[in-house]
């Protein structure tokens, strides 16, 4: 459009962006063909998870938290988890962490199939979502769906259903499965590798905007094992701490157009968590067979194409059926399933491998066990800022296309982060105002 | 009109929730591509960017409402939906976030936000059915699949759901489970619990913590005497009672009358 004093702008929007976990929005202003501004908008309503935690017992911590996110409630439960183990000085036995371990591949398995095959694959193939695929391609959603239900299966059988499962517990779970139960999850288990490892070649070969950004990745990293439940943080440029020294590298800070909080790395601004950042760090930790299967489609030892991170969940799904099969096929069931925990007054720091990416936990607790204080930081709002510098980047290299063109792939830039806005307080509406 | 226009079409709306009970549609694998085959999925953005104007046939209604934009949001959905149907917690009694309806929220926001003055919130988180006529309620943080796919069913064949009204004692009977309360002296919510979830907790050698809400006519009071003698105090009845479902009439009164 022309305006007053002559220059041109051009506006596009979407008021609510669509196959994203809760809402959000988003404004992109151009001007003269110069982008002037990219904004990614949280309007979900906030909850007060940190504020209604106070008062309750630190028990109570990893239930409440769940219901943050209904697609990730694992990540919620083992942050909480280990922040309250970490107060009372608790130790998993082996096979009670990877008890945790195991139910946390069923959340991977879950909701990266839910976001790999259901709500970003119909992007580069043009379809509005995964039942409008589902008409021309029945049979790939069909084997999504199975492939999405083994891991859901895990989540049922040890933690008694796939959302918000109740079995966990600050020091473990309230009742070990039977070896019995585990291994009947096998076959499936087995279908599902092996179908994961399918998924893989079909999603390598979608057409992939060429884009790359040279990121700060930031992950959990653990010797001798691809990090999910534990590990130190670590970054691409450096950086290597314990869980509990977060705050003293990141910042959070709140910004106007948003019910999320925007992070930052110390040093060296906006910074990426999810996928990319834990196969970059930690790749070669992976199985032998998701390490093959990664080299096979071409990924290399780094992914900085973000389009492609639908590549990486995919490696990441084999990974997860492959390790929760390695774990169910040396599952002694821990006697006793948990280990009591006694409170003490203190801080505990808890930080796990949520499918889009850490999550970090900080209580303080009294002597009683009641929490004095709570801080949670999702993995969205670290990658806010990311995922503007991507916009930014992706539309100035994008002008050519039409309206219509540019708002979907501005749409599918955000969905590269699968952004769980619910997790970050959490609406996406989507505008582009070109000047 | 094309066959496929003729066919019922269902909504799935968001209010303030964790997204769980909408996902529980998406983890029906055995049955979504059957249930969008019988349906005309209108409107239900977090799975697909296909949009129908309304109105609509079947409206599901996930989250509780706790801005004044959700006021109005509610009310044009009512107006737009032959049926409107409340999935979960946050849907039929305002879910965790009610917990601010025991507080002051304006002291809340501070302790999350840096800048309050940029946050528009409620002072309560109400369910939708404090704001406009709901025709049929579905329980539980999360809903359980089975209602939920059965619900769909009933309602695309014209016939009531079959909804369990009972306790979640009787689902431990039905499933053989041991009592945890009187066997192994573990408070449980589940005989002032409304069934449907299958009785999971017990089965886990777990109390029932009440994330389907109170059944119909519940004893609260007995219940809190029982849990009295097994030792639990004033405070962590209330804190039981104050959960998924804490602004439930039968939980928010008996839990006032405690705290």
């Amino acid at each position: 459009m022309n305006e007053p004093d002559g220059s041109t702008t051009r506006e596009i929007r979407t008021d609510y962006l669509a196959r994203v976990e809760g809402e959000g929005a988003m404004l992109v202003r151009v001007r003269d063909d110069k982008v002037e501004e990219v904004q990614f908008k949280i309007f979900e309503p906030p909850r007060f998870f940190e504020a209604l935690l106070r008062g309750r017992q630190f028990t109570e911590a990893p239930d409440i938290t769940a219901r943050i996110c209904g697609i990730c409630p694992i990540a919620y439960i083992a942050s909480a988890s280990n922040a309250m183990e970490a107060v009372c000085g608790i130790e998993l036995p082996e096979q009670v962490r990877l008890l945790r371990r195991l139910m946390y591949c069923g959340e991977w398995i879950e909701s990266h199939v839910l976001h790999t095959a259901m709500l970003h694959a119909p992007d580069f193939l043009g379809y509005d979502g995964a039942v409008e695929l589902a008409r021309d391609r029945r049979d790939l959603v069909e084997m999504a769906l199975r492939l999405k239900k083994a891991g859901n299966t895990i989540m049922d059988v040890v933690g008694g259903r796939a959302v918000h499962p109740v079995n966990l517990r600050v020091g473990g779970m309230y009742r070990a499965p039977t070896r019995a139960e585990l291994a009947a999850l096998v076959p499936e288990l087995e279908w599902a590798r092996d179908a994961a490892v399918e998924f893989t070649r079909w999603v390598a070969t979608f057409d992939f905007p060429d884009y790359e950004q040279d990121y700060a990745f930031v992950a959990l990293r653990q010797p001798g094992e691809y990090a999910i439940e534990r590990g130190r943080i670590v970054s691409s440029t450096g950086l290597d701490i314990d869980v509990s020294e977060y705050e003293q590298h990141f910042t959070e800070t709140h910004v106007e157009r948003s019910n999320a909080l925007h992070s930052t790395l110390a040093g060296v601004g906006n910074y990426l968590v999810g996928p990319l950042a834990r196969y970059a760090l930690s790749s070669a930790e992976l199985s032998p067979l998701a390490r093959d299967v990664a080299a096979e489609v071409g990924l290399g030892d780094v992914v900085r194409n973000p389009f492609r991170s639908i590549v990486v969940r995919a490696v990441e799904t084999v990974y997860a059926a492959d390790e929760a099969l390695r774990i169910i096929a040396q599952y002694e069931p821990p006697e006793p399933s948990f280990v009591e925990a006694v409170p003490r007054a203190g801080t505990g720091h808890g930080c796990t491998e949520a499918p889009r990416g850490i999550c970090w936990h900080r209580y303080e607790i009294d002597a009683a066990g009641t929490i004095l204080v709570a801080k949670i930081v999702p993995p969205t709002s670290q990658n806010q800022k990311t995922i503007e510098e991507d916009l930014l980047g992706v539309v100035t290299q994008s002008l050519h296309l039409s309206d219509e063109e540019l708002s979907h792939r501005c749409e599918q830039t955000i969905r590269n982060y699968d952004p769980c806005i619910s997790c970050a307080t959490h609406f996406l509406r989507f505008e582009i105002e070109r000047s | 009109m094309t066959t496929a226009t003729k066919k019922p079409t269902l909504a799935v709306w968001k209010f303030s929730s964790c997204d769980g009970c909408q996902l529980s549609l998406l983890d029906c694998e055995d049955e979504l591509l059957a249930v969008a085959g019988a349906v005309q999925i209108a409107y239900f953005p977090e799975a697909t960017s296909a949009e129908l104007e309304g109105p609509y046939d079947i409206s599901l209604v996930e989250g509780s409402v706790t801005t004044p934009h959700d006021i109005d949001r509610i009310h044009e959905i009512r107006e737009q939906s032959g049926l409107l149907v409340t999935i979960g917690a946050c849907a039929t009694s305002g879910g965790i976030q009610a917990l601010r309806n025991f507080a002051d929220v304006k002291e809340w926001i501070p302790l999350v936000y840096a800048s309050p003055e940029f946050i528009t919130t409620l002072e309560t988180s109400t369910p939708i059915a404090d704001h406009v006529k709901v025709d049929l309620e579905l329980r539980g943080c999360p809903i359980s699949k089975e209602q939920l796919v059965e619900t769909v069913l009933a309602l695309l064949n014209g016939r009531p759901p079959r909804l369990p009204s009972t306790s979640v004692c009787f689902e431990c009977k039905a499933r053989g489970t041991t009592c945890v309360m009187v066997a192994g002296g573990t408070p449980c919510l589940g005989p002032v619990t409304q069934s449907g979830c299958g009785a999971i907790c017990p089965a886990y050698n777990r109390g029932c913590y009440g994330c389907f809400g109170p059944m119909e006519s519940p004893n609260v009071e007995a219940l809190a005497q029982q849990w009295q003698a097994l030792g639990v105090d004033d405070d962590g009845i209330v804190r039981a009672l104050r959960t998924f479902n804490a602004n439930a009439p039968a939980f928010r009164e008996a839990s006032n009358e405690r705290a």
